[in-house]
């Protein structure tokens, strides 16, 4: 067993482009679940229209990087308005079932054969990120021992963990504006807020246009990094990962969605790794009867479900969050 | 071999070509078991290319039945014909061509048998090497439109939906019964559908038990798991107070661990069961149907059924009702509330572990088969009225119906679930409460 290669794996994955993606997504939710208690479980849906948002405006209309960053921001907003209006007045449980099904909606619609001319069907559209290459700095990788990232994963975390940056600075400025203070009102008690005479529901709107357009950013830099927008790619277990990298880093923190991505990817490449490392071989550790590679592979899905399960039944604020602070109850 | 019966289904039509050498007639072995009969009584001596076209949808046996009275015509490169060939009683037409080359071999539309279209490719480029006997399969993918009346597929498409619905309906007086009781929005409840059917499955492949036998066995193992899970997991949950939020992201975490621990022993593959995996479609007059989809439909409708009736009649069904509509009320009149929600989770499991195994008898078996309906259970279940039985199944008919006459109305049939989940956000726009939900305040 090489623990040198499970440590590279672990940590090349918690700082690199992947975590940016569940970082961003993070992010959004934290300002839908953390601080406003909506409970968007649509957040796959999000990164769904401003990765199709980009990559249809570049591949289809020809247009430049800078309008289809613009376009696909644009669309996950169209989308928190259209998704918004009917389903903000509903309780958590619903809201909860609603998103999930739009979040379906956009992702059978996207891989269908029908919209196959648009959206380029099950196998989904790519050839679009000359521009973002061309853009890269670097000349080549980077090996620092104990990670190691590519030339373009290098590009991809240093614009990514900006961005990371600028939005969690939004996120800190605006939580301690009194705007952020209704969001959390909200949170505690919808009926006291609007005896003050705020509008709940227009508070409620913004705050899920801005986490849904923080999401869409999530999905851009998903779609440019990975080079190509795949529908498959946005299924509800999207979602629910980044639900995880949330509550492990702590809900209504500023800093938990980036901490907890960092932390999710740690342990499923460290895991991934270590598992896959166990099984291979013409004598592996495990032996096959146990597990094949094939299953081992599976492993870290099992324990990470099963990490949810006890996070959320033993700590539910994560590592930093106030267990005061938690929707957790709200109904 | 009417297959206008199969409306909506896409038939396949197998085409095979044989290039068969006059110096060993005989073609060699191929995958196909039925394709490597006919070669040696074939009429037409010299090089020739041979089709065999074969019914993939139609049959009882493991031989599909091959397609009689197709005109089969072979052009060379530049689009001249070189000739053309009825297939025979075998669905065996040759065509005579003078040596090696390419060829085009198509298959002219009018003389399919009626009703049937061909919608995937038209015609197949081959190249003929005389030094060896080859054979080339190509599915050539049928589709039965046009011809069959709207009407006709009107009330086939009805009829898919009903036994569509009531498999989702099992499911969702399940969902809805715990979520009545316990106030769980219960995201593994799609588990609890594979469960049922990967149990009937080792039961039945695994071990060799009938599948009728090992569906049985596999209710009652659902009923345990049911009952299990809320032993170990979900009581404690509510004694300790968590909130139904809280739980709601438990039993996401837990659908997950079960999905994944699924696939572990089960794998990635599609299987089917041992026992009823193809059969024919009989003509029911207004529709038409294969007897197992008859089965399942009479199964699930002595299945709700019984389950009304125990929900109206019986103490437990009364218990059952009153914990779901007031639970503080009916512990203080002298209910065992954890009792009666002990049944509500053996129950709830145990149909939709039926309905897990009435979903594999139809189609196939596959870890993800339970998490796809999820959603469809959801939108069957608030469709209805969260909490009410009889909306479940209500919501649920018309969630089955919608899905599958859908792509007659024009919603593209590769999405079709579509249609269901735009209901599912429309109904809560309209009357969130649900068709036969009381109204409360959801907002």
């Amino acid at each position: 067993m090489d623990f040198g290669s499970i440590i590279d794996a672990a940590i090349s994955d918690a700082l690199g482009p992947q975590a940016v993606v569940f970082a961003l997504a993070a992010i959004g939710l934290n300002i839908h679940f953390g601080y406003t208690g909506l409970l968007n479980f649509g957040q796959a849906g999000f990164m769904a229209v401003g990765a199709y948002g980009l990559s249809v405006t570049m591949v289809r209309y020809d247009m430049p990087l800078p309008v289809g960053i613009a376009v696909g921001m644009a669309a996950a907003l169209v989308l928190a308005l259209v998704l918004g209006v009917p389903t903000l007045r509903l309780r958590a449980d619903y809201l909860a079932i609603v998103t999930i099904a739009a979040a379906e909606i956009l992702r059978l619609v996207f891989g269908a054969v029908e919209t196959k001319e648009v959206f380029g069907g099950s196998n989904g559209l790519n050839g679009y990120t000359s521009t973002w290459n061309s853009l890269n700095p670097y000349s080549g990788g980077l090996d620092i021992g104990i990670a190691s990232w590519s030339r373009n994963d290098l590009w991809a975390m240093t614009v990514g963990w900006i961005v990371v940056g600028l939005c969690c600075l939004l996120v800190w400025a605006l939580m301690r504006s009194p705007w952020g203070r209704v969001l959390r009102s909200i949170r505690e008690d919808e009926d006291a807020v609007r005896s003050l005479g705020k509008n709940v529901f227009l508070y409620k709107m913004q705050a899920l246009m801005l986490g849904g357009v923080i999401g869409g950013l999530g999905g851009i830099f998903y779609a440019l990094k990975q080079a190509s927008t795949v529908p498959s790619d946005y299924s509800t277990n999207l979602t629910f990962f980044a639900y995880v990298a949330l509550l492990i880093g702590g809900a209504a923190r500023v800093m938990g969605p980036v901490i907890g991505s960092m932390i999710f990817w740690f342990l499923m490449s460290g895991i991934g790794q270590l598992f896959s490392q166990a099984t291979r071989g013409a004598d592996p550790l495990i032996p096959d009867w146990i597990m094949t590679d094939t299953q081992a592979s599976l492993v870290r899905y099992v324990l990470l479900g099963l990490g949810l399960m006890l996070l959320m039944i033993f700590r539910p604020q994560g590592i930093f969050g106030d267990r005061r602070e938690i929707a957790i109850d709200a109904r | 071999m009417r297959l206008r019966t199969a409306a909506l289904l896409s038939v396949i039509i197998a085409g095979f070509v044989f290039l068969a050498n006059p110096a060993h007639a005989e073609t060699d072995p191929t995958p196909e078991p039925s394709a490597s009969t006919p070669a040696s009584d074939a009429p037409v001596q010299g090089p020739a290319i041979r089709v065999r076209l074969l019914d993939q949808q139609g049959g009882e046996a493991e031989d599909p039945p091959p397609v009689p009275g197709v005109t089969v015509r072979v052009s060379d490169e530049s689009g001249t014909e070189i000739g053309s060939a009825v297939t025979d009683d075998m669905g065996v037409a040759a065509v005579p061509i003078p040596g090696t080359g390419k060829y085009r071999v198509s298959i002219d539309e009018d003389t399919l048998p009626e009703g049937v279209r061909l919608t995937g490719k038209k015609t197949l480029d081959v190249t003929v090497n005389l030094a060896m006997g080859q054979n080339v399969a190509f599915p050539l993918n049928g589709k039965v439109v046009e011809k069959t009346p709207f009407v006709d597929r009107f009330f086939n498409s009805l009829a898919g939906g009903v036994k569509y619905g009531l498999i989702i309906a099992l499911a969702a007086m399940g969902l809805s019964l715990v979520f009545g009781t316990t106030g769980l929005t219960n995201f593994s409840h799609g588990e609890l559908i594979v469960f049922g059917a990967i149990s009937a499955y080792y039961l039945n492949v695994g071990v060799g038990l009938p599948l009728i036998v090992a569906g049985l066995l596999a209710i009652v193992l659902g009923g345990v798991f049911g009952w299990a899970q809320d032993r170990a997991l979900w009581r404690p949950l509510r004694h300790s107070g968590t909130g139904i939020i809280a739980m709601m992201i438990v039993s996401i975490g837990f659908g997950l661990l079960l999905r994944n621990v699924y696939q572990f022993v089960f794998g990635a593959n599609t299987r089917s069961y041992a026992d009823y995996t193809s059969q024919r479609q009989h003509d029911f007059g207004l529709f038409s149907m294969t007897y197992k989809e008859v089965s399942i439909i009479v199964v699930a409708i002595v299945a709700i059924g019984l389950v009304t009736t125990l929900m109206t009649r019986t103490r437990l069904g009364k218990a059952m009702r009153a914990v779901s509509d007031n639970t503080a009320l009916s512990a203080s009149s002298g209910l065992r509330v954890d009792g009666v929600i002990s049944w509500v989770w053996i129950l709830g499991a145990a149909l939709s572990a039926l309905s897990g195994v009435l979903l594999g008898v139809n189609s196939q078996i596959n870890f993800m088969m339970g998490y796809q309906l999820l959603l469809m259970v959801f939108a069957a279940t608030i469709l209805g009225g969260l909490g009410t039985i009889w909306g479940a199944v209500l919501g649920s008919l018309i969630i089955g119906i919608i899905t599958e006459v859908g792509p007659l109305l024009g919603v593209p049939s590769s999405i079709k679930e579509v249609g269901a989940l735009i209901v599912l956000i429309l109904i809560l726009l309209i009357r969130p409460q649900g068709i036969l939900g009381r109204a409360e305040r959801i907002g």
